[in-house]
């Protein structure tokens, strides 16, 4: 999350306002994208275990196939709630979890009220039920559109309930490093060391190299002493770098 | 010491409590989560709200683009969100809905409701005449296995029972009637035009049928079909084109605030409604499927089970039901 991430302020009793980090389109989409997949999941487990369990128990076979004509009780405790796990989940996990659905936490964000408090339930549910809008015409084409437009990225829904999804917390590893306490270190080379060793694995090796010499030479290491190193050395000098500012407190 | 060095010194200082905001924040976890009721604890978080108050404006000074900062604006925000928690009890947040809070969105919903109700009975004269005058018209409201079975005498209700189960029936007419009545409210948002559509076709549709099964001498055939179940799906049917109406309105008129706050106060004003409304179409929808096609129960059982769920939406939806001299004096035992 970056200083470019909209926020909201809003006043508190203290006297500091709470910054609220605004989600936009595209940690939606993710959320919504990650809770669709467990819903459809959820509901075909569902669905196909309960209808081998009837088969099997009506007729000894093991079998995916529904049942032929119209079975109440298949209708009733298979299909309704696969239905049901499949419509109802928003309401109902949003409900359970306060703001939050597994897809949500996955993208960081959580649902809150304007002030930045938890959700009411009342809220929460009138957001839900303006699904119906925000799904028009397809695929929340509405909702997407409106999340776009909006100062505040809110779709239909979160207009009528007044609720917000906002990013929901920052991690403390990168912040938090002895490098940073220390002194000898400033506070934003410091910061940068962190997320790079942090972010190492995943970066390619010509971006590690580039990376590791601009910081080391922030940090006051020659050209001449840091050009020759290799990957893993780079690393090594890196991790050097803050474990002496720590140890230099 | 020159002005950069001291305020180094102070930046890391303030970082040196980096462990007091997360025991913070894992304090607040905690209690959002319902994880801790310790009183001690509790007041703890009280004392970290302004302590991080003080922190965070200092590195909103000292360290602004700092991830140290994100982090503390993250912590604040959500000790911010404990501490404005309210207390959510299942029961007793579902009895102040139906006690309190559906009472007064229906009463505030008088006026809208008044002019839902007119609307869906002048477009239901209106679908009457229609057909009335040009009965073949009744092809864009019918579809045409139910035209040709009330051309042949009978209602399409009849022998339902025979190809669907009533438990399906019930399923399939409540999850329709509940999706049309939340479409109905939510159809506000196009400022009222779609409540008004919604509300107006439907009762077209109802003048029409009704106008097609009269001409064919079925009307009390159908009346009779009706009545168990219809008295309330249709009231339902004007009370969720009232939600929509207001909400509609507020986007239209929004007075005083801006239009963004208006719809909002309306939409979650007119709420508890539609919560009214989905409970009340599940009876409806369980009543169709299971006594309205049943030919075996007479009319007058018929009549006296659709008066009955009226009364019963009216006591509802007015909270006459728990001023019940039962219930209150339950509520004041339960009080004292």
């Amino acid at each position: 999350m970056s200083e470019a991430t909209p926020q909201l302020r809003v006043d508190s009793a203290t006297g500091i306002d709470v910054a609220l980090p605004l989600a936009g389109a595209g940690a939606r989409s993710y959320a919504f994208v990650v809770d669709w997949h467990i819903r459809i999941v959820l509901a075909l487990a569902w669905y196909g275990a309960g209808t081998v369990l009837y088969n099997y128990l009506r007729n000894g076979e093991i079998s995916l196939a529904p049942p032929l004509g119209t079975h109440v009780r298949w209708l009733g405790t298979v299909v309704a709630p696969a239905l049901a796990l499949y419509f109802l989940y928003h309401p109902l996990i949003e409900l359970l979890l306060r703001g939050s659905t597994p897809g949500k936490r996955l993208a960081g964000v959580r649902v809150v009220a304007r002030d930045g408090s938890v959700a009411g339930a009342g809220a929460l549910l009138v957001r839900n039920v303006f699904r119906l809008i925000d799904s028009l015409p397809l695929g929340y084409g509405l909702g997407l559109l409106l999340v776009a437009l909006t100062r505040e990225h809110v779709r239909c829904g979160d207009m009528a309930a007044g609720t917000l999804l906002i990013y929901e917390s920052a991690s403390p590893a990168l912040a938090m490093t002895p490098a940073t306490t220390s002194g000898s270190l400033d506070v934003a080379t410091a910061e940068l060391v962190a997320e790079l060793l942090a972010r190492w694995p995943g970066l390619t090796l010509a971006a590690r190299a580039a990376l590791a010499q601009q910081l080391l030479k922030r940090c006051g290491r020659s050209a001449d002493e840091i050009a020759p190193l290799d990957d893993a050395a780079l690393r090594r000098i890196l991790i050097e770098v803050t474990r002496a500012a720590g140890a230099n407190a | 010491m020159s002005a950069e060095a001291r305020q180094s010194a102070l930046a890391h200082a303030l970082l040196k409590r980096a462990g007091a905001w997360q025991e913070a924040e894992a304090r607040a976890r905690r209690f959002s989560r319902g994880r801790s009721d310790d009183p001690v604890e509790a007041a703890r978080v009280a004392d970290d709200y302004r302590l991080l108050a003080h922190d965070l404006a200092r590195a909103r000074a000292l360290l602004p683009r700092s991830r140290a900062r994100a982090y503390l604006e993250s912590v604040y925000a959500r000790v911010h969100a404990t501490l404005n928690h309210g207390d959510w009890r299942l029961w007793a947040t579902v009895e102040r809905l139906f006690r309190e809070e559906i009472p007064a969105s229906v009463r505030w919903l008088r006026p809208y409701l008044v002019w839902a109700t007119l609307l869906f009975v002048l477009a239901g004269c209106a679908g009457y005449a229609l057909v009335a005058r040009f009965p073949e018209l009744i092809a864009l409201f019918a579809s045409p296995d139910l035209i040709a079975s009330v051309e042949s005498g009978k209602l399409w209700t009849e022998g339902l029972l025979n190809i669907v189960p009533s438990s399906v029936l019930s399923a399939q007419i409540l999850a329709n009637n509940i999706v049309v009545s939340l479409l109905a409210y939510c159809s506000g948002f196009l400022f009222g035009l779609g409540t008004l559509y919604i509300v107006g076709l439907n009762g077209l549709m109802l003048g029409a049928v009704f106008a097609f099964v009269a001409r064919n001498g079925l009307a009390g055939a159908l009346a009779a079909f009706i009545v168990a179940h219809g008295c309330v799906e249709l009231s339902v049917m004007c009370l969720s084109g009232a939600a929509g109406a207001a909400v509609g309105e507020a986007l239209a008129r929004p007075g005083s605030h801006g239009r963004v706050a208006a719809f909002r106060a309306a939409a979650l004003r007119s709420g508890p409604a539609l919560i009214a409304c989905t409970v009340l179409l599940v009876g409806a929808g369980l009543i169709e499927g299971f006594i309205s096609p049943q030919p075996r129960i007479p009319v007058a059982v018929k009549v006296a089970v659709g008066v009955g769920y009226w009364l019963l939406m009216l006591a509802l939806l007015t909270g006459a039901l728990w001023r019940l001299p039962g219930y209150t004096r339950r509520a004041r035992r339960s009080d004292s």
